[in-house]
């Protein structure tokens, strides 16, 4: 009965070593040498500071800005402390009633377009976080935008096809747009 | 869905079945200490261990004493692991200044990790430190599958021995997989994750301005720290102005990595494999789905050689794939087809060139919907349970196949380890069955199948079934399990009855929106992972201890082909017997009912 005792704790304190602290800091000491960028969160830096993450998605609601991805993080929206999704169920009324609020939100801004509204631009996404929306929802956005700015809406698309990454290795994922670097560009076009 | 679509899918299956077939050859050689590059550069180090240890590594232990070895580890590992939630206010590596978890949720958090569960009902960058997240769940992570496939080495023995009465020696057969297989893997899928943007880092939480300032309601908090409330029961809130975005980073690639390989699946974030840091790219998202399926597939080719029968091997794989593939076409397609729900307010849901389209509620863009619905699929016929999109939010039939795949027994590829020893049951359950058909005695792999074994068999097969049914009917009736839902009608008791499926059947995954993080749902679900777990190893070592002794029967002409097609569909309506006749009732209360709902009008 008690045979396997030390045999068990000196493995798990083995395990735990070699598991726990070695791996992990080896992955660390090699990810820190030759990835920092990467493993610090792929910040970009504007004059020495970090003034965004590439990866992580920023709430716009200015219509001068391309919108994102719907954000259900608590308590604002891209907390990015606290990833969450909106976990509503495809029936609950709930849902449905954030979908219409999101669709006048966007009919508002743009009374012209009478569009379908692109199903990424007013569903919540799984992190809250996505820095992405799909080129669709970046289309539908281009008119509103090129208006409000009063520029070319061709010269709009070119920005918006800058922020445009294709699928990773010609066939993996879905093509996409960078919201947060599009809208960068933008005012920086400015 | 597009053309690519069917790529991706096709690909993906291709990748995984041409890589597990040597790795299931390499991991035969690593159990059997065959020389193999690895073993031969580790050897000093497993030396050491040993000795550090006091074990003797050519002495092989009988069943019980294979069984007590195992749970002995798993009751330090359980102990580490609550008690490092419990002081990581005291212990270094806590940047973030995490308080000490609650008790009864570092029990259930303990529990999980230590069963090869990884439920979550905690988010893990508002909850974990740095050294808790290393020290007790990274490692826990490893040892889980480390034992899940060592319970595994041990009954394939019992097949392939006879007349002897050892199976193994547990810390030899822990030590190696840890050593030689799961470590390795993992250090390099580490890597490539932070290639990918995946963090990895000691460092403080990040703050970066934002671009817009964002206005919103903050709910404020009375002494205690829980959201005040006025006369009507509405949450009291202050109007809030957020400037900068504060970015939890920490060593996230690491413990990611060895949460797919060993089909763990708890996420350093609380999105787990949705958020950016955690799987960055579509082809993070890539190899974290063949990570978990990756071993739990070479397995079955480690048990065809081991057994001296490769048809064998392929036999259950087959009957493996079959369902997986059925399944999967049915979650694909379910979620490409969208909710009729927004249709109906004007939104586009249809695929193409420009937009994933279907049901993007809960999904990510990079992912779009083909790539969440096969990943839901792989995170639930292995026992990962990480995901990448909110099953919370799948549409009805999208949400059946990942709940439905859990409660069938996580024998569809299954955890590593787990998933195969637990195919090998139904398998004596299927040759019993048949050999009651046509009247003969049930043989399995040359060993005569009997009372002792097929009674072992029955207990682990019928024991999740048993906790996950009594605990979501529980729960359904006392006024703290029904007070976590968040969704109403017929999805609040899908969510339940999600959360015991995941508990018993050690999957992890979760419609996330019930609140399980309250004294009731850590406790009901700590301890049917428990039981879920050890009620299947014990019986499980029982039987490999009972088979190890039995001679081999010669194969005659009534013996019954176990690598033929007619034995391989009988396997199969076997599995899907047992799971149809548990769950359907228990599924028409739930998602079924949605489906009708929300497809035949209301």
């Amino acid at each position: 009965m008690f045979n396997e005792l030390r045999p068990a704790l000196t493995m798990m304190v083995i395990m735990t070593a070699l598991t726990g602290a070695v791996y992990p800091l080896l992955v660390t000491g090699v990810a820190q040498t030759v990835m920092q960028q990467q493993a610090n969160g792929s910040l970009i830096e504007r004059d020495g500071k970090p003034i965004a993450s590439e990866l992580i998605g920023q709430p716009f609601s200015d219509p001068k800005h391309f919108w994102g991805r719907p954000s259900a993080t608590s308590p604002y929206p891209y907390n990015a402390s606290a990833s969450a999704g909106s976990n509503q169920g495809p029936l609950n009324p709930a849902l449905t009633e954030a979908v219409e609020g999101r669709i006048k939100a966007l009919r508002e801004a743009d009374p012209g377009n009478r569009a379908a509204v692109p199903v990424d631009l007013v569903t919540a996404s799984a992190s809250g976080l996505d820095p992405h929306i799909s080129p669709a929802a970046a289309e539908y956005q281009v008119a509103r935008v090129a208006r409000l700015r009063g520029l070319d809406a061709a010269k709009v698309r070119a920005l918006v096809a800058e922020a445009t990454e294709g699928r990773q290795l010609g066939f993996l994922g879905e093509p996409r747009v960078h919201v947060l670097k599009l809208n960068l560009a933008l005012d920086a076009a400015r | 869905m597009t053309a690519n679509g069917y790529l991706q899918i096709v690909f993906f299956l291709a990748v995984v079945i041409a890589l597990a077939k040597p790795l299931g050859v390499y991991m035969a050689r690593i159990y059997e200490g065959e020389p193999a590059f690895l073993n031969r550069v580790g050897a000093p180090l497993e030396r050491l261990i040993y000795r550090a240890c006091g074990v003797d590594p050519a002495k092989e232990m009988r069943w019980t004493q294979y069984a007590l070895a195992a749970l002995w580890f798993s009751l330090f590992g359980l102990l580490l692991g609550f008690a490092l939630q419990r002081l990581q206010n005291y212990l270094p590596l806590n940047p973030a200044n995490m308080g000490a978890v609650s008790p009864d949720s570092s029990f259930n958090t303990a529990v999980s990790f230590n069963t090869n569960t990884n439920w979550q009902g905690y988010a893990g960058e508002s909850t974990m430190s740095y050294l808790t997240q290393m020290l007790a769940l990274t490692v826990q992570n490893f040892v889980s599958a480390a034992m899940g496939m060592a319970v595994l080495i041990a009954l394939i023995r019992g097949f392939a021995r006879q007349s002897v009465q050892t199976i193994g020696n547990f810390w030899v057969d822990l030590t190696r997989g840890t050593l030689y297989i799961l470590l390795p893997i993992s250090f390099l899928l580490a890597l490539v994750l932070v290639s990918q943007g995946v963090v990895q880092t000691l460092s403080p939480y990040q703050t970066v301005p934002l671009v817009e300032s964002v206005e919103y309601d903050n709910p404020r908090m009375d002494a205690a720290g829980q959201p005040l409330k006025d006369a009507k029961g509405n949450a009291v809130t202050d109007k809030a102005m957020q400037k900068e975005q504060v970015i939890a980073v920490g060593p996230a690639a690491s413990q990611a990595a060895i949460k797919h390989l060993g089909t763990n699946g708890g996420g350093f974030f609380n999105a787990n494999s949705a958020h950016p840091l955690e799987s960055a790219t579509p082809l993070t998202n890539f190899l974290e789905m063949l990570a978990e399926l990756l071993i739990a597939v070479a397995l079955t080719f480690t048990f065809g050689r081991m057994v001296g029968d490769r048809r064998q091997g392929w036999a259950i794989l087959t009957a493996m794939s079959v369902v997986f593939v059925s399944l999967m076409a049915v979650a694909v397609g379910s979620e490409q087809a969208g909710n009729p729900a927004l249709t109906a307010l004007g939104v586009d849901q249809t695929a193409s060139e420009t937009q994933a389209g279907g049901n993007m509620e809960g999904k990510e863009t990079r992912f779009g919907v083909v790539n969440s619905a096969l990943f839901a699929t792989v995170t639930t016929a292995t026992s990962s349970g990480a995901v990448n999109s909110m099953h919370d939010s799948f549409t009805p039939l999208g949400g059946v196949v990942p709940m439905w795949l859990i409660q069938i027994g996580e024998v569809i590829f299954g955890g590593v380890g787990s998933g195969l020893y637990g195919m090998l049951l139904l398998a004596i359950v299927a040759v019993f069955v048949a050999g009651l058909m046509i009247g003969r005695t049930p043989e399995y792999l040359g060993k005569k199948i009997e009372a002792f074994d097929i009674k072992m068999a029955a207990i682990a097969v019928l024991v999740p079934l048993f906790v996950i049914l009594i605990g979501t009917a529980i729960a359904v009736m006392v006024e703290p399990g029904k007070a976590g839902v968040a969704n109403p009608g017929a999805h609040a008791f899908s969510e339940i009855l999600y959360a015991f499926s995941s508990a018993g059947g050690n999957n992890g995954s979760a419609f996330g929106g019930l609140s399980a993080n309250t004294p009731f749902y850590n406790t009901a679900l700590g301890v049917c992972m428990f039981f879920g777990r050890y009620w299947i190893i014990i019986p499980v070592l029982a039987l490999a201890g009972s088979l190890v002794r039995k001679k081999k029967v010669p194969e005659g002409p009534g013996t019954l082909p176990t690598h033929a097609p007619m034995f391989i569909l009988f396997l199969i309506g076997v599995v899907v017997i047992i799971g149809a006749l548990t769950f359907v009732p228990a599924l028409a209360l739930g998602p079924i009912v949605e489906h009708l709902i929300l497809f035949g009008g209301k």
